[in-house]
């Protein structure tokens, strides 16, 4: 801030002196870091937030992944901390294993991964590598915010009520979820969880809408979609993809909070639960699952494209080379967008699906692979003689290249109608979208925190933990859910309280206390990142103004924090992002802000 | 007491390790070694090592627990469909395990060798059409045979077959266990009407239909004839459950107010299993696959795969619908009769 920042007055000082620049007008504490409309405060809030939702999130993996390991053993721990009523003797208690599975879903999907990867960096990167000076509405974005924040608190309130959070897995399927005598988590657990994925929704929406409108309208001179960078891209797409998707979510749950209190029939149908028969009929359960999954498809693509375009844009950086074939990077984002509206039917081959049907969601699926595999293939040409920094960032970008090729081969057997009859919902599931979406998306998130550090704090992390930050998270998510395709491929479905009633599982025991001491040992590790994090942000080296030499227009924006993000004129734009090491330069970047030498060509 | 000490040792720990930090991060701004670069030469190279330290013990470890776990996968199929499966799974996964090594490899490779160093210059190479046509077309015509291969099994799977040459028999799915259902006699299951269910017709069948007499109704285990097609038709009472019957690569959710149906022809006795696994105790299982709460986890049924004969006998000693329910009567009667 600038110096008189630490004037007394402050109040008076910002409107007595209207001669000073709009930059620089004093804020109070409340306008500046809690209700927020500047974009770059409002991604801190998002980042925070995830930070706090994931750690919570991975505390209740590990406390299931105990169960599986060292099944009806006493762990004090489970009983610190849920209680003697959920962990009676220390033991996990069968319901709460499934809430504490479907919450961890949950939160890992939708606030880590959505809103927290999303709402951190699109707010970050789109107004600073477009070249605008906020979000079309800074009080939209703020509003966008505020609901994910509620919409956590509510999440994370429900793990508190007596009865239970929302228990029937992260995909809801009625009527598990709709009838409280079928499960204690769909009382009052459900009740708060649609409440609180409505408002997620709507915070997602506005989200949405303003970075699409931003990216449409803001952009400075010169920038035009060709010379957008690969993070805007994927952010631009992915924030259609939301807005098509997401109120399809919202229509899916407001039907069954009808079914739930009002006595609607939309998923009902022939029921006999608790020595009744209900009334309703003519419902479809499966109706639901064509809702959900409208929405779900497109929702693994939101969580994955922006890890997708933050690792485009960091390993061009980080190799000195533009990243290969930049046009078929933004036509596969657009293929891969459109595409996953048409494939949702993948998940449901078994529901008694019309088996033409099911030959057609075949084909559209394979279809997606086909961008994806350009995409894998652009960045490992991208690395090829390139001059690779090896930075935190740059490593976690390696890695997600590494398990989106690995996560993605075993989305090819899924995907065939033929040989999911055997392996949906066991565990070769958890294995595909854990390696592919789960882990990918984790370090597209880290691998963009870690390059973008200095632009939100004007400090350095720590490079030495960030490696053995990395080095022991890429293990551990190998360790975890690379052996997970076994216990799948032995036949054991997923969401399993206990392997123990069958002796086709008897011999897994051994490779289920592997994963678990994979699963701690990766827990422990981010202990390292949140350290690295904190410590960084107060006490970290003092970053240059572009430390890492890139091209895009954030690190030509002054590091302070300054509403408007540039202090005169907003820079004009001449070329494509990628210009690193190219021949008959000096340097080996050439910003976007430098005009063409004569005779110079656009890439 | 414990605690307070173990809240007292992390918290001087990261004190400690703050110290150490700026301690470190001084000596480095005093040794006057503080790189322009923001990665150092020392770290690019200890990372580039790393890559193929990685890249190698990776693959050892999937060698390993492809050896030390190969035993526990479900064994060979034991239907007719199942075979044309797994072999469909087999070639599949030769494709993907070449694109997965294959990548991983030059991935790992490539991040070893070009690790920033004095000297070294990136290569301006910025798009190729003819290698970003190779690896569009190259993908798109293996998915093509993938495709091909895999909707030709599923076609041959799912297309229908004629009831009267199947064994025609239902699974009825509630929280948390399986009644099977046979279509006795006339080989025709009799119809259902949720609104029925009373304790003593739990499957809700509908007394006034005559198909439905002569019903066969089984609980705890149930037999199948070897070599013979199984229709089977499945319902819920409550919610979704899921048949899956791993063995013979059969699985198929049960919907609340639908009926849904799957159809295969098992191969291999029970027996015979117990010869081939070499396992005296094997049994073929039926598990339920979509949560269906608490439970879900010990939803389960014994299957039996009888020779033609092994099997009439079996379900010659079943009761019919019509007798089960009389019996259940008689007993009832005579309960309000001792009352
Ligand atoms: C800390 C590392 C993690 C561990 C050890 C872990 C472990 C697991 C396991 C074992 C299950 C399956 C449990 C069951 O089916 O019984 C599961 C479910 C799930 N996990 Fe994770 N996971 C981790 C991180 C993540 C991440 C990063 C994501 C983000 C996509 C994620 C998303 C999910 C989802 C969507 C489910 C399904 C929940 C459901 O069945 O309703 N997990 N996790
Ligand atoms: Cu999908
Ligand atoms: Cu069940």
């Amino acid at each position: 801030m600038s110096s008189h920042s630490n004037t007394v007055d402050h109040a008076t000082h910002a409107h007595d002196n209207h001669d000073h620049s709009h930059d620089h007008h004093e804020q109070s504490f409340w306008s500046k870091y809690i209700f927020s409309t500047d974009h770059k405060m409002i991604s801190k809030q998002f980042l925070i937030t995830a930070i706090f939702m994931g750690v919570v999130a991975m505390m209740l993996s590990i406390f299931f992944r105990l169960q599986l390991a060292w099944p009806g053993q006493s762990f004090s721990i489970l009983e610190y901390f849920l209680g003697k009523k959920w962990a009676p003797n220390g033991v996990l208690d069968s319901n709460m294993y499934l809430a504490l599975v479907t919450i961890h879903g949950t939160i890992m999907v939708f606030f880590v991964l959505t809103g927290g990867l999303s709402g951190t960096f699109s707010n970050l990167l789109i107004p600073l590598q477009i070249g605008a000076r906020d979000m079309a509405s800074g009080f939209l974005n703020m509003l966008s915010f505020w609901f994910f924040a509620v919409s956590s608190l509510i999440m994370f309130y429900s793990m508190f009520i007596e009865t239970g959070p929302a228990s029937a897995g992260w995909t809801i399927y009625p009527p598990l979820s709709a009838l409280q005598e079928a499960i204690p988590g769909s009382g009052l657990g459900m009740t708060l969880w649609l409440v609180s994925m409505t408002l997620f929704v709507a915070g997602s929406l506005l989200g949405s809408i303003n970075y699409i409108v931003t990216v449409l309208n803001l952009r400075t001179k010169g920038m035009t979609m060709t010379r957008l960078p690969l993070t805007i891209w994927a952010f631009f797409v992915t924030a259609i993809l939301g807005v098509l998707s997401f109120p399809v979510l919202f229509a899916a749950v407001l039907l069954l909070i009808f079914d739930r209190s009002f006595g609607t029939s939309f998923y009902l149908s022939d029921i006999f639960i608790s020595g009744q028969a209900m009334e309703q009929t003519g419902g479809s359960p499966v109706l639901f699952q064509h809702l959900f999954w409208f929405l779900g498809h497109p929702e693994v693509y939101i969580v994955l494209l922006p890890a997708l375009g933050i690792t485009s844009e960091v390993i061009s950086t980080m190799s000195r080379k533009p990243i290969f074939g930049y046009r078929a990077m933004i036509g596969s984002i657009l293929a891969i967008g459109f595409l996953s509206f048409i494939v949702w039917g993948h998940h449901m081959f078994i529901t008694g699906m019309n088996p033409f049907l099911g030959s057609v969601f075949v084909f559209t699926t394979l279809l997606i692979a086909i961008p994806s595999a350009v995409k894998a293939f652009n960045y490992v040409t991208t690395l090829w003689k390139g001059n690779l920094k090896l930075s935190p960032a740059m490593l976690f970008a390696i890695g997600l290249v590494s398990t989106f090729v690995t996560g993605g081969v075993t989305g090819i057997i899924l995907a065939d109608s033929a040989l999911d009859i055997n392996v949906h919902d066991t565990y070769f599931v958890v294995a595909h979208f854990h390696i592919v979406m789960g882990a990918s998306a984790i370090f597209g998130m880290f691998c963009g925190v870690y390059h973008w550090f200095p632009r939100m704090f004007g400090r350095m992390m720590n490079n030495k933990l960030g490696y053995a930050h990395f080095w022991i998270t890429f293990i551990a998510v190998y360790g975890v859910f690379f052996p997970m395709h076994f216990i799948g491929l032995t036949g054991v479905p997923r969401r399993y309280y206990s392997n123990e009633a069958f002796a086709l599982f008897e011999n897994l025991q051994s490779i289920n206390i592997l994963i678990t001491v994979f699963a701690i040992i990766g827990a422990l590790a981010q202990g390292l990142f949140i350290f690295n994090f904190f410590y960084s942000m107060y006490r970290g080296k003092k970053s240059l103004q572009n430390p890492w030499e890139s091209n895009t227009l954030e690190w030509t924006a002054p590091v302070e924090h300054l509403h408007g993000n540039w202090p005169g004129e907003l820079p004009t734009v001449y070329r494509w992002p990628y210009d690193y090491s190219k021949p008959g330069k000096d340097v080996d970047f050439v910003p976007q802000t430098v005009p063409l030498s004569p005779g110079e060509e656009e890439h | 007491m414990i605690s307070l000490l173990t809240y007292a040792a992390i918290i001087l720990g990261i004190v400690a390790i703050a110290r150490l930090l700026k301690v470190y991060e001084l000596s480095a701004t005093l040794k006057g070694n503080e790189q322009e670069d923001a990665v150092s030469y020392s770290d690019n190279k200890f990372n580039a090592r790393l890559m193929m330290v990685f890249l190698f013990a990776f693959f050892a470890f999937c060698i390993y627990l492809v050896i030390s776990y190969k035993d526990n996968l479900l064994p060979e199929a034991a239907s007719e469909h199942g075979v044309e499966i797994d072999s469909l799974f087999n070639f599949n996964l030769l494709i993907i395990g070449i694109v997965f090594i294959a990548v991983n490899i030059l991935l790992f490779y490539f991040a070893y060798k070009y690790y920033s160093r004095k000297g070294l210059k990136a290569t301006y190479f910025a798009h190729s059409t003819k290698l970003e046509m190779i690896w569009t077309v190259v993908p798109a015509v293996f998915l093509a045979v993938i495709i091909i291969y895999g909707l030709a099994v599923w076609n041959k799977i799912t297309s229908p077959i004629d009831s009267n040459k199947a064994v025609v028999m239902e699974l009825f799915a509630e929280q948390f266990k399986w009644t099977a259902r046979y279509g006795g006699a006339d080989n025709v299951l009799g119809e259902t009407n949720y609104k029925l269910t009373a304790d003593m017709n739990p499957l809700a069948i509908d007394t006034t239909d005559k198909n439905a007499w002569d019903d066969k109704i089984s609980n705890g285990e149930f037999h199948i004839p070897v070599n013979k097609v199984v229709l089977m038709y499945f319902r819920s009472k409550d919610v979704l459950h899921s048949a899956y019957m791993p063995h013979f690569r059969a699985q198929m959710n049960c919907v609340p107010g639908m009926r849904t149906e799957f159809h295969f022809t098992p191969t291999i006795t029970t027996a015979e299993m117990k010869v081939k696994t070499n396992n005296p105790e094997f049994e073929y299982v039926l598990l339920c696959n979509k949560i269906c709460g608490a439970t879900h986890w010990n939803m389960q049924m014994k299957i039996v795969v009888d020779t033609e004969d092994d099997y009439k006998k079996w379900l010659a000693e079943q009761k019919t619908f019509k007798e089960k329910s009389m019996a259940q009567t008689a007993i009832e009667n005579k309960v309000a009769i001792n009352h």
